[in-house]
């Protein structure tokens, strides 16, 4: 078991130096921010997360065209993906829109 | 597939410019666009560059098209049609919608997953997509339960021993999550069952949390889902899933303690939810004394008499959409010299920043809005402060009763005041469910009613003075 996890790292180390690097400036470009932007920036992230659509295209595009399972759920987690990085935006720029005004 | 990689880079990079421009309020609504666009490019590039490790293009074009359209329609229309009050239950929605994508990609490849590549020892590349799944459908039906709170189709649910339950399911799923990983067996109905049972944890997880601590919920339940995503990136070796998932998950859980810390509670405690419970059964100090009402036209007159004005907004003025009535009267006020200021609970509405979206909505000017740290020294200085359905945040047991749940709370010290008039819709206590002896105080004065009703005749009473 600890074997496997270590070949799974060291063939993955690039990653690992994505995610951990990620997690400190993910920190870092938040902590800040002022309370009253607090609902859209969590509203914009929420946006950014929907990048789980290019793992929902992927399954799409590579299911076999006569596998109706794949087909249904990749079209429905498509359709969900885009859902929420299209709404996640929108519904951002509509709050922020409103402060933009008064500037 | 060079090409892919370096639009991914470009995406990464806007990811993180995003985030940064949107917590500072001047560069926000760009750094969104800027974001919006690195996805957009992610996204098509995707479509017409990948190849899977083997070396095959995508197909399936008229699906993958198809439903980017749908999807993309449905998002449009709901996300401007929702009002803005409705805002907070938005997002949590769109983050289920996101979950259970993960979820979806997670559970099918399990499904794909090739039988000779089941080992019999521990499987990472397994653990990998079983706890996309989990994660992903946790946060997708804990998603849908905060959205149905917040619309309040869904009451706070207490079962007992919520905790220990919840604890017992969490164990279950672990195991049941270990038995493919380690290769004990495979069989397809650990794949259902481990579906069904994050499914429900989910709800078990939100069910008893109040509704009150539900942007605290959307917000973790927002790192979640960024984590997932990330697992997704994992399994496809797909740099821009990876940095956009993580930056969300580690940012989203920081945005979450912050805003925990500006209701001065902890994680820990929303999470397990003694606030709720213990402010119920403990029922802080009774309050005595009589409440002294006050009508509408000695109102009108003590206002437009005054020299400086707080307003106090609260949800009850949001859910009431009393924010364009609340701004005539500031005109009304300001052209009779009154000065008039908006001071802004850092938890007030449903949501941090909540409060300011829908003032802003209403052509409130920015500089009008103070926060607390600005305004509570001003509350000595000031003739008459009104409060528009907020309760919990003008409290002063927060300050001065160590047994009342919301002791410790920063509030808006509006008892420094001359004159104090609260506008409710009757004498029910606030969301923490507890007593405020502000209503009993000799300066404050009561004014029944829905926020728009009485402001509106407020104002055409102003106007006749």
């Amino acid at each position: 078991m600890i074997e496997n996890i270590i070949n799974f790292l060291s063939s993955n180390i690039d990653a690992i130096y994505i995610i951990i690097l990620s997690i400190f400036l993910g920190i870092e470009v938040i902590s800040k921010v002022p309370s009253i932007l607090h609902t859209p920036l969590m509203s914009g992230a929420n946006a950014i997360h929907g990048v789980v659509i290019i793992g929902a295209i992927i399954v799409m595009g590579l299911a076999d065209s006569n596998d109706i399972v794949s087909l249904i759920l990749g079209f429905l987690a498509v359709v969900f993906g885009t859902l929420n990085v299209v709404g996640g935006f929108v519904v951002t720029d509509r709050m922020l829109e409103m402060f933009k005004k008064k500037k | 597939m060079n090409i892919l990689e370096i639009s991914y880079l470009i995406s990464s990079v806007t990811f993180i410019l995003g985030l940064k421009m949107l917590s500072n309020p001047e560069s926000a609504r760009k750094g969104n666009l800027i974001a919006a666009a690195g996805m957009t490019l992610a996204i098509f590039t995707t479509i017409f560059l990948y190849e899977s490790p083997a070396g095959k293009p995508l197909g399936n074009y008229v699906w993958i098209f198809g439903g980017i359209a749908v999807g993309t329609l449905a998002g449009v229309v709901a996300a401007k049609k929702v009002q803005m009050t409705a805002m907070p239950q938005m997002v949590s929605l769109f983050n289920g919608l996101g979950a259970l994508c993960v979820a979806i990609i997670s559970f099918l490849e399990y499904l794909h997953f090739p039988d000779e590549q089941f080992s019999d020892s521990f499987n990472v590349r397994l653990l990998i997509i079983l706890a996309g799944l989990v994660i992903g459908s946790v946060s997708f039906s804990g998603s849908i339960i905060a959205y149905g709170k917040l619309e309040g189709k869904i009451k706070d649910f207490h079962f007992p021993f919520h905790q220990f339950i919840n604890l017992v399911f969490l164990l279950i799923i672990l195991i049941m999550l270990i038995i493919p990983v380690a290769g004990i067996s495979h069989d397809l109905s650990f794949l259902f069952i481990i579906t069904f049972l994050s499914i429900v944890y989910g709800l078990f997880f939100v069910f008893p949390i109040g509704g009150a601590d539900m942007p605290v919920v959307i917000s973790l339940l927002n790192s979640f889902t960024g984590i997932a995503a990330a697992l997704g990136g994992f399994l496809y070796d797909n740099q821009v899933m990876l940095t956009g998932g993580i930056l969300v998950g580690s940012s989203g859980t920081i945005l979450t303690i912050l805003m925990c810390k500006a209701m001065n509670r902890s994680l820990w405690n929303v999470v397990i939810g003694t606030w709720n419970a213990s402010a119920v059964s403990s029922g802080a100090k009774t309050t005595t004394g009589s409440i002294k009402e006050i009508s509408i036209q000695d109102t009108a007159v003590l206002m437009s008499y005054s020299k400086s004005v707080v307003i106090v907004p609260g949800y009850g003025l949001a859910v009431a959409q009393a924010q364009h009535t609340c701004k005539e009267l500031e005109q009304l006020l300001e052209e009779k010299g009154v000065e008039v200021k908006y001071a802004i609970h850092p938890v007030a509405g449903r949501m941090p920043g909540h409060m300011n979206v829908l003032l802003a909505e209403a052509d409130v000017s920015y500089d009008k809005l103070l926060e607390m740290d600005e305004i509570n020294p001003e509350f000595v200085k000031t003739d008459v402060v009104l409060i528009l359905g907020a309760n919990d945040v003008v409290n002063p047991a927060a300050l001065t009763d160590p047994s009342s749940p919301i002791y410790g709370m920063p509030i808006l010290e509006v008892i420094n005041a001359k004159n104090i008039i609260v506008n409710k819709r009757s004498m029910s206590a606030g969301y923490a469910g507890i007593d405020n002896e502000l209503f009993y105080n000799d300066k404050t004065k009561m004014l029944f009613g829905d926020s728009k009703k009485v402001l509106g005749q407020l104002v055409n009473e102003i106007k006749t003075l």
